[in-house]
């Protein structure tokens, strides 16, 4: 019990790490997503190259490419910039086809009347496209943060002392197997329980939003 | 232009040791789809029954698998139920077991989804034309829930190759490790191996994946 603050330490470390990762990967997405909806000429090919470049690899793999390859041809950070930057290359491209497919979803009627009422483009957007949207991709947008979350155990191989970091090394120090492997399961549960419960109840609430569609 | 380091990869045998590498990530991923997919469909198909006792157990293995990231799962099995119960597994082993459990609910999930999106009318029509039960199932249900099911499994191998390079933290040696071992036995010659390692093994990543993900895509829209 006496690993308890460590554990605590680790985990807030984790969701920092996390959060900022999650926040840079949405931030991200809204944009790939605007311009593919756009069909932006020219960025549209590369953002849709950058999506199928991030999805079709591995976490682990990116980050040893960011934190052990890029320092060689002089870019150079610090661990926790790394798993956060790591993170949100990933979760970008997952979060992008998310709101890309919320924003589809719309049926194009609904902006051609937003228009017919003499609304401009940006009210279509921020009253019509928008809300529709959103209540349709939160279940998917939940479950990305569920994912991103999860893929932070990882960062334990970049040397962030994270939750995984901490159980293997108390494994390591002091032979506490059991002990140390379920308080990481304790605290994974803590982290991740409520986001997912949250998930379940955003879910079941939006599903009338979307009731007469 | 400065030293990329990608000359390292012709020395020796090392392109090849980083392919056996890969190799041994997609076995590892092989072979737990290839146990997962039964498995999921027997799960699947018993989520779909309304018995309460196994409906709710079935629930609280599929939520725990989902919540715990990979690697905790990983950790469990490699050095918890080693440690609990006293027995020997290698990394590989244990890896594949992991991401058998791991499948089998991801899986199981996906044919209980394809079951219930199946409405029942075409079953009771099907009872209606004189069929029996298993024909039904035989002629009726099954074509049709596999062709949802096929794009969402392709996906689901996608995943399970991307999730293998965890198996690096149990100690198994596989595509990073080696790369690991390459860059370290050639620190002195080319100190920039590194980056050019590690953008070969992230490629050889992309190109093991994107072919089956653009397959999934068109299956998707062929038949969705």
């Amino acid at each position: 019990m006496k690993y308890l603050p460590v554990y605590e330490k680790a985990a807030l470390l984790t969701l920092r790490i996390g959060w900022l990762g999650i926040a840079l990967a949405i931030l991200i997405g809204a944009v790939c997503a605007c311009i593919r909806y756009y069909r932006v000429p020219v960025l549209r090919r590369i953002v849709g190259f950058y999506i199928e470049l991030s999805r079709n690899t591995p976490l682990l793999v990116q980050l040893f490419f960011i934190y052990y390859g890029l320092p060689k041809i002089g870019i150079q950070t610090n661990a926790e910039i790394c798993g956060a930057v790591g993170l949100a290359f990933l979760g970008g491209s997952y979060m992008a086809e998310t709101f890309r497919s919320g924003l589809e979803s719309v049926d194009s009627i609904q902006r051609e009347s937003a228009v017919s009422l003499g609304m401009n483009p940006y009210q279509v957007m921020r009253y019509v496209v928008i809300p529709q949207a959103a209540s349709m991709s939160v279940p998917a947008f939940i479950a990305n943060i569920i994912f991103l979350l999860k893929e932070t155990s990882v960062f334990s191989a970049i040397s962030l002392m994270d939750l995984m970091f901490t159980a293997k090394d108390l494994i390591g120090l002091y032979y506490k197997t059991t002990e140390s492997l379920f308080l990481l399961v304790v605290f994974y549960l803590i982290i991740l329980l409520p986001v997912s419960i949250l998930g379940s109840v955003l879910e079941r609430r939006l599903r009338y939003a979307g009731f007469g569609a | 232009m400065p030293d990329l380091g990608l000359d390292v990869l012709w020395k020796g045998s090392n392109f090849l040791r980083i392919l056996s590498g890969l190799w041994v990530a997609l076995r590892i991923s092989l072979f737990a789809v290839a146990f997962s997919i039964p498995l999921g469909m027997l799960m699947g198909v018993l989520m779909t029954k309304k018995n309460r006792v196994i409906g709710a157990a079935l629930r609280v293995y599929l939520e725990f698998i989902r919540i715990m990231p990979q690697l905790v799962l990983l950790f469990l099995v490699y050095f918890g139920t080693t440690r609990s119960f006293g027995w020997n597994l290698s990394g590989e082993l244990a890896s594949v077991v992991v991401f058998t459990l791991w499948g089998t609910a991801e899986m199981g999930d996906l044919v209980r989804g394809a079951l219930i999106s199946i409405p029942g009318h075409q079953y009771e029509s099907g009872e209606v034309l004189g069929l029996s039960r298993a024909q039904t199932y035989w002629y009726i249900i099954i074509p049709q829930t596999l062709r949802r099911l096929i794009p969402l499994s392709i996906n689901l191998i996608t995943r399970m190759i991307k999730t293998t390079t965890l198996v690096l933290m149990i100690g198994v040696v596989e595509v990073l490790k080696t790369a690991q071992q390459i860059i370290e036995a050639n620190r002195m010659s080319s100190p920039n191996a590194a980056f050019g390692v590690y953008l070969v093994v992230f490629l050889l990543y992309f190109f093991a994946c994107w072919p089956i993900s653009l397959l999934a895509r068109y299956l998707e829209r062929k038949w969705g």
